[in-house]
């Protein structure tokens, strides 16, 4: 078939017939492996799967469908933000941090406007905090509605996927009414909000709170309660409360392995959170299924805590007294909050002047996915992506 | 009763016959993909689905996907193996032909009545597992071949509680042929009551169960879609496949869905009998009556797929020998007892 001159010298062992281009790779192969190998596979799940919602690769070495070892690959959608944070001014950088985890990109901005706050010594007014607040809990609803839909795809179930989409859409509405984005709102300002809310939303929103407690009754009864479902995610990816601590695992991931640890509880207060009356859940199991019922209890409570919201939301103004140009005083500020997807931080070093000198960004999903070589060893393949999904990242909190 | 079989010779009736099939299989999987994938899932899941596309619901949507693959570059990776990648569809949809060719839709109207037919039908249908293998192993890709291995291992599950589950109505009826088992529910009756026969489903109900179960394993829908797996394996076997290859492996799917839930409602529906239908109203009435038996049987099976997560694949073997396996035995042992008993 072909006439590629082979090279013909006493060291080289290719054979001295002719063969064909396509398969000298397979020859070049079967060199390598003087037996047939029924070892080892190595499979790249990702950077481009379903599973990995984003570009998170994973390197998983395969006996069979039995994961041997398991290596997370990131920085495929890094995009430099704490850098490009040194050459912004302090309201230009809400911009970007709206891109770290996108699904609640509220709930971003809150930390980074609160360490600046802080450095500035100024507070935002008290009707600002609210709202800041209810948009958080309605950025969390969000997120963890999706979640709850999706997690059902991965196991394989269609359906809740479309359900978790439709009901999240109301609250993505509600967002999108009161600060003109659906994702990326981009609303806060360094004391205080851009806009007050606009007319008749609380009402829309006591009704969409009710359409939320509804969803999280059905994504209850059709997910949580199918046997199938708790087939796939019960003692499916285990991680102990004290481990997982020690990987930096946090939010709703560490609460679901026991740990009763909420920063809207016992970090330093925030927002408005001192003033409302929650409750922390947590699950005994660290499994799938925990991570799954942890999350839908907090949604739960999530829509409730905007009610009571609602019903304290006092009146005011939502700027405080800042100059027009901001200028940050020299000096640090660590915040951290509890953010849908676990703990946010934001390490802002300033110098003076209109724009941080450093800004560290500790992101939940980075600590969160961590632990995953630990995780999948010894797993089924099917189960690497129940503990993927159950796990719940984001690629752009993971990557920043 | 040779109403159709005229005068004509054996050579036309031969092509006539096979004109048909060869028109069954994609009709099934068109009405069958437009019906429950397209409309039903959509109304599931809150949703319309296609609307636009022929004017009404978009019922042209379908053909349309059909066409546009027809136009598609046809795709064979270089690594890949190409007579056997190229030739795997084929087997594929040539199995789900062949079930076809036994079940009747009325009197006379059959391809050929086997002694064995209900033996036949399901040995043809286990050889679509040899075009996903063949499939699997020619693509030259890790996904594909995991999907394959699957699809073979779960042959091993689901193909003995099929077998069992129909035994019961083989034996029930004392004959393996398709149309005796119609005609022995036809002339069957009820405590003496014949009014409408005896379909086997009030006495096999637990072969009815079994059977639907694992034919949902055959054809490798959720809650054992395994194979295919989108969020794992991301479409398994057919994961390199594009084009006309793929519209066979698609009418592959949905043919052979059209046939199991053909070949259940012969089984245990009655088939094409109607009561109080006799003659030649019963050779006319036949194909659609058994054609609404069938859409409910697969209105079952699609709500089920449209409904649950997946298993994994060794819980489906645990599921399958620890549960379903010795049912089917017990059912059988009943069905006999009471056979002889009675």
């Amino acid at each position: 078939m072909s006439s590629i001159e082979q090279p013909s010298g006493p060291a080289n062992s290719t054979p001295d017939f002719e063969v064909a281009p396509g398969l000298q790779r397979h020859l070049a192969d079967a060199r390598v492996n003087v037996e047939l190998d029924t070892g080892d596979m190595i499979i790249n799940l990702g950077p481009q799967h379903p599973a990995t919602h984003g570009t998170l690769r994973l390197v998983v070495r395969l006996d069979g469908e039995r994961v041997i070892a398991a290596d997370p690959v990131i920085g495929y959608m890094h995009r430099g933000y704490e850098k490009l944070s040194e050459f912004r001014t302090y309201p230009q950088i809400t911009t970007l941090i709206n891109r770290i985890d996108w699904l609640s990109s509220f709930a971003n901005e809150v930390p980074f406007v609160h360490a600046a706050e802080q450095l500035m010594e100024i507070e935002a007014p008290p009707r600002a905090e609210y709202i800041r607040t209810t948009l958080t809990e309605l950025s969390r609803i969000a997120t963890f509605l999706l979640f709850l839909g999706e997690m059902g795809l991965q196991v394989g179930a269609l359906t809740p996927a479309f359900y978790g989409f439709r009901d999240r859409e109301h609250v993505l509405n509600l967002i999108e009414s009161a600060t003109g984005g659906r994702f990326h709102p981009n609303f806060n300002r360094i004391g205080g909000l851009k806009d007050d809310l606009p007319w008749g939303w609380i009402a829309e929103t006591r009704n969409v709170m009710k359409i939320v407690l509804d969803a999280c009754d059905v994504f209850e009864d059709l997910v949580l309660g199918n046997e199938i479902f708790q087939a796939r995610t019960r003692s499916v990816g285990i991680i102990p409360g004290e481990l997982g601590a020690a990987y930096g695992v946090s939010g709703s991931n560490l609460r679901a392995s026991g740990v009763d640890w909420d920063l809207r509880r016992d970090g330093a207060p925030y927002l408005a959170y001192p003033e409302l009356d929650f409750e922390v859940f947590t699950h005994p199991d660290g499994d799938s299924y925990a991570r799954y019922w942890v999350r839908l209890q907090e949604t739960r409570e999530s829509a409730r805590m905007v009610l009571q919201l609602l019903d304290k939301m006092p009146s005011g103004p939502i700027m405080a007294k800042v100059a027009r140009i901001i200028k940050v005083p020299a000096g640090e500020a660590w915040v951290e909050t509890e953010n849908p997807l676990g703990q946010m931080g934001y390490y802002v070093v300033s110098k003076g002047g209109t724009g941080p000198f450093r800004v560290k960004i500790r992101s939940a999903s980075f600590s969160n996915v961590s632990i995953l070589p630990w995780m999948l060893r010894g797993v089924y393949v099917p189960d690497v992506v129940t503990i993927l999904a159950s796990l719940y990242f984001i690629l752009g909190d993971i990557d920043r | 009763m040779m109403v159709l079989a005229l005068e004509i010779g054996w050579g036309w009736m031969l092509a006539f016959k096979a004109l048909v099939i060869l028109m069954i299989v994609p009709l099934g999987a068109l009405i069958l993909g437009y019906t429950f994938l397209l409309k039903m899932m959509s109304h599931m899941q809150s949703r319309l689905g296609p609307m636009d596309p022929g004017g009404f619901h978009g019922w042209f949507q379908l053909v349309g996907d059909g066409l546009k693959f027809l136009q598609k570059e046809d795709i064979i990776p270089e690594d890949a193996d190409r007579r056997v990648f190229a030739f795997a569809p084929v087997v594929v949809v040539i199995s789900t032909f062949l079930i076809f060719v036994v079940i009747p839709v009325g009197p006379v109207a059959i391809v050929a009545n086997l002694d064995v037919g209900v033996f036949y039908a399901l040995a043809v249908s286990s050889l679509s597992v040899i075009g996903v293998l063949m499939a699997g192993w020619s693509s030259a890709n890790k996904f594909a071949l995991m999907g394959a291995l699957r699809a073979a291992g779960q042959l091993i599950a689901y193909e003995l509680p099929l077998l069992l589950a129909v035994v019961g109505v083989v034996m029930q009826a004392g004959t393996m042929s398709l149309q005796g088992i119609v005609l022995s529910q036809q002339n069957g009756s009820i405590f003496g009551w014949s009014g409408i026969g005896n379909p086997f489903i009030f006495t096999q109900i637990i072969g009815f169960l079994l059977f639907m179960i694992a034919a949902q394993a055959e054809l490798s829908q959720t809650p054992f879609d395994m194979p295919v797996a989108e969020s794992e394996l991301v479409a398994g076997y057919m994961v390199e496949y594009s084009g006309f290859r793929f519209l066979f492996f698609f009418i592959g799917e949905f043919g052979t869905a059209t046939a199991f839930a053909a070949l259940a409602a012969t089984l245990f529906l009655g088939g094409w009998s109607l009561p109080g239908v006799h003659g030649l109203n019963a050779e006319l009435l036949g194909p659609l009556v058994l054609f609404v038996k069938l859409m409910g049987v697969a209105f079952l099976m699609f709500w089920v797929r449209f409904t649950y997560p997946r298993l994994r694949e060794d819980q489906l073997q645990a599921f399958a020998w620890k549960f379903l396996i010795p049912i089917a035995l017990a059912n059988i042992i009943i069905t006999a007892i009471i056979k002889v008993a009675f």
